[in-house]
């Protein structure tokens, strides 16, 4: 914007010396090289880091990563099947609970509560449980389930995961909903639906690609989330589908085979994040193509 | 007064003698034959229709319970960890966290239980600070000056594929950044970085020590690049919201770019970049895997930034699988409570900040 702003008018001349003249604008051009510095600094590393996994995941992936078991060590080949179909079922307990709530927070915030007093607490709360250290939540979930019943579970690394998409999609929802012009709502509630009715059926519904894409947003984060996952679905190295036991999950054995000392396992890591990022990139990037900027502020 | 009070009850009635009317007045003749009458079309299937009233506030009270349950999650984690570490706070009281003792099994010990255990948090926030300061420091400058050139100086055909790709960098899960610190960062700082650190700076005591690569230097290097992005695109936000108004002004008063970037812009800023920068010291404070992957997980406090060492999430992903239930579960759950305390507070402090500025922005804040 300010870079459109004329600034070569003609200055009258000033009383101030030369020196003083030249001094600020030595000044200026320092701070934009530093600031142009500053970024490439930031972009050219992130870029160098994507090729490198790009590299290193797509010269390990191959079509038995996703339908093997891993093998013990020291024997080659191996896939990681079991975490894959661990991590798809931990993201569908997470999602049954928390895209119902948080669509349902993120409908009274928009909805019902706009600037009440009760809705900015909930925003805040919202705000400062995004914040909150995945482990932190972990441990209490943990605390919570596991401690208890006395073994992990798949339940329990699910229940986890959903607390964290809550407030992630209680905001991106009501950002969304709050972008459906008023007449809408106007219009539905002037042909006489009840009030429920307008809000699923007309302001949600003309919201919904915003607010899938919100969830999305929510599912991509926590799918690559492993401190929550180490004491509550602590990971598994055979194909399980019960929730009432320990289950796999990629980001978890991404983890245990970064730290481990075997060449093997480290190919099968690079696979894994690759496939993560992948995942990540693409909602992200669906996230953006459909509400541009505004939903991102929500952090991970 | 005697008047309007008539009206007013006149008013009242009315609904009720429209419906009559209505009722009464539309078919006449049938209505004396049948009785009683049938009501209209329209108000038979307004009637059937249901009162909405009921299902509106059933609507809007299940919406309001899914909203309060976002309170809820925050006091049954409070009230879990508290419970939890309800043992180690008896036992040890606030010494926990000024003793830089961390025995979990002295010896003579049985191994399953940990009733002599001694538990001190402080190397544990000690390291935490440490390599969350240094992140801030390396992340800030790097952070507000994208942000300065994202907003105020770049051609707008590069804005958004490079606040994109800035954006991509917040997305990276933790334990991908762990995994490429652990192959590429460790083997460039073992190398290229720490000997010359070593040599260049060993004087000041903060560099020496072993070189594994491994260690604070690395854990701050790598959460210096995760929270870059919190920080630069919150940054950018508060300086967007800045009213366009300031900058020409600042321009029109014949600043160059930087001093119409610095007293126009930042200074009306600098509480939610503060914020921002909070807000990212309330991430580093609280990432755990990366950190745990590179930091060497050693349970001492030392000056140099090259040793081993271990944060508070870190030491918790390591031992808290393993810990006995008793006083060692105890006094980890008591670490995650004080890493719960302090990221809300720090959190909180941090949204306060940035709402300070971009409430009631004007649009630009999108």
């Amino acid at each position: 914007m300010a870079a459109s702003t004329p600034t070569n008018i003609q200055r009258p001349p000033l009383r101030t010396s030369r020196g003083n003249h030249v001094r600020r604008n030595m000044m200026n051009i320092l701070v934009s090289v530093l600031a142009i510095a500053a970024t490439a600094l930031v972009i050219l590393p992130l870029i160098r880091i994507f090729i490198y996994l790009l590299a290193k995941g797509f010269s390990s992936l191959s079509w038995a990563f996703f339908t093997q078991q891993p093998k013990p060590v020291g024997m080659p080949g191996g896939g990681m099947e079991n975490s894959i179909v661990g991590s798809a079922i931990l993201l569908l307990i997470a999602s049954v609970i928390g895209v119902p709530i948080g669509v349902s927070a993120g409908i009274f915030l928009a909805e019902f509560g706009r600037s009440s007093k009760i809705a900015n607490a909930v925003r805040f709360t919202a705000d400062v449980l995004n914040g909150v250290p995945s482990i932190v939540m972990g441990i209490a979930v943990s605390a919570l389930i596991v401690l208890p019943q006395k073994h992990f579970s798949a339940f329990a690394g699910g229940v986890a995961l959903g607390i964290m998409m809550i407030p992630t999609i209680t905001r991106t929802t009501e950002e969304m909903l709050l972008l459906v012009p008023s007449s809408i709502r106007e219009a539905a509630l002037g042909l006489g639906l009840p009030q429920w009715r307008s809000v699923l059926s007309i302001t949600l519904r003309s919201a919904s690609a915003g607010v899938v894409t919100g969830c999305m947003l929510a599912f991509a984060r926590v799918a690559g989330e492993t401190a929550p996952l180490l004491f509550t679905a602590f990971g598994s190295s055979i194909l399980s589908v019960d929730l009432n036991q320990p289950i796999s999950a990629l980001p978890l054995q991404i983890y245990v085979y970064a730290i481990s000392p075997y060449d093997e396992w480290h190919r099968l890591a690079w696979a894994g994040a690759l496939v993560l990022i992948v995942l990540i990139v693409v909602s992200v990037a669906l996230v953006r193509f459909f509400v541009g900027r505004g939903a991102l502020k929500g952090n991970r | 007064m005697v008047k309007s009070k008539f009206q007013e009850e006149a008013r009242l009635a009315e609904p009720s003698d429209i419906s009559a009317q209505i009722g009464t007045s539309q078919e006449p003749q049938e209505a004396r034959q049948q009785v009683p009458s049938p009501p209209s079309a329209i108000r038979t299937f307004l009637n059937g229709r249901g009162n909405s009233k009921g299902a509106d506030s059933a609507f809007r009270g299940t919406m309001l319970i899914c909203a309060l349950s976002i309170f809820a999650i925050v006091i049954l984690i409070a009230t879990v960890l508290i419970l939890r570490a309800h043992l180690a706070m008896s036992t040890f009281g606030f010494g926990f966290l000024t003793s830089h003792l961390w025995n979990p099994h002295p010896p003579g010990t049985p191994q399953n239980d940990s009733p002599d255990g001694q538990f001190g948090a402080l190397p544990f926030i000690y390291a935490t600070l440490v390599s969350s300061f240094l992140s801030l420091l390396i992340a800030v400058p790097l952070a507000v000056g994208t942000a300065i050139f994202l907003t105020e100086m770049c051609p707008g055909f590069l804005r958004g594929p490079l606040a994109f790709l800035t954006e991509l960098l917040a997305a990276i899960p933790s334990v991908v950044y762990g995994l490429w610190a652990v192959f590429v960062l460790i083997p460039l700082l073992r190398d290229k970085v720490n000997p010359l650190l070593i040599k260049g700076l060993g004087w000041t005591g903060l560099f020496s020590g072993n070189n594994t690569g491994f260690g604070m230097l690395a854990a701050g290097v790598i959460l210096a690049i995760m929270i870059l992005p919190i920080i630069s695109s919150l940054t950018r936000e508060v300086m967007s919201a800045v009213p366009s108004s300031q900058r020409e002004a600042a321009l029109a008063l014949g600043a160059t770019r930087w001093e119409m970037i610095r007293m126009g812009v930042l200074r009306n800023a600098r509480i939610g970049i503060v914020g921002a920068i909070i807000l990212g010291l309330g991430r580093a404070i609280g990432e755990t895997m990366a950190v745990t992957m590179v930091i060497g997980n050693k349970n001492i406090i030392s000056p140099s930034l090259l040793s081993s060492a271990n944060t508070m999430p870190s030491l918790l992903a390591n031992e808290y699988g393993e810990a006995d239930p008793g006083l060692y579960l105890s006094a980890l759950v008591e670490i995650g409570l004080v890493l719960f305390v302090v990221t809300i507070i720090v959190n909180a402090m941090a949204r306060l900040m940035v709402w300070a500025v971009t409430r009631g922005a004007p649009d630009a804040v999108r």
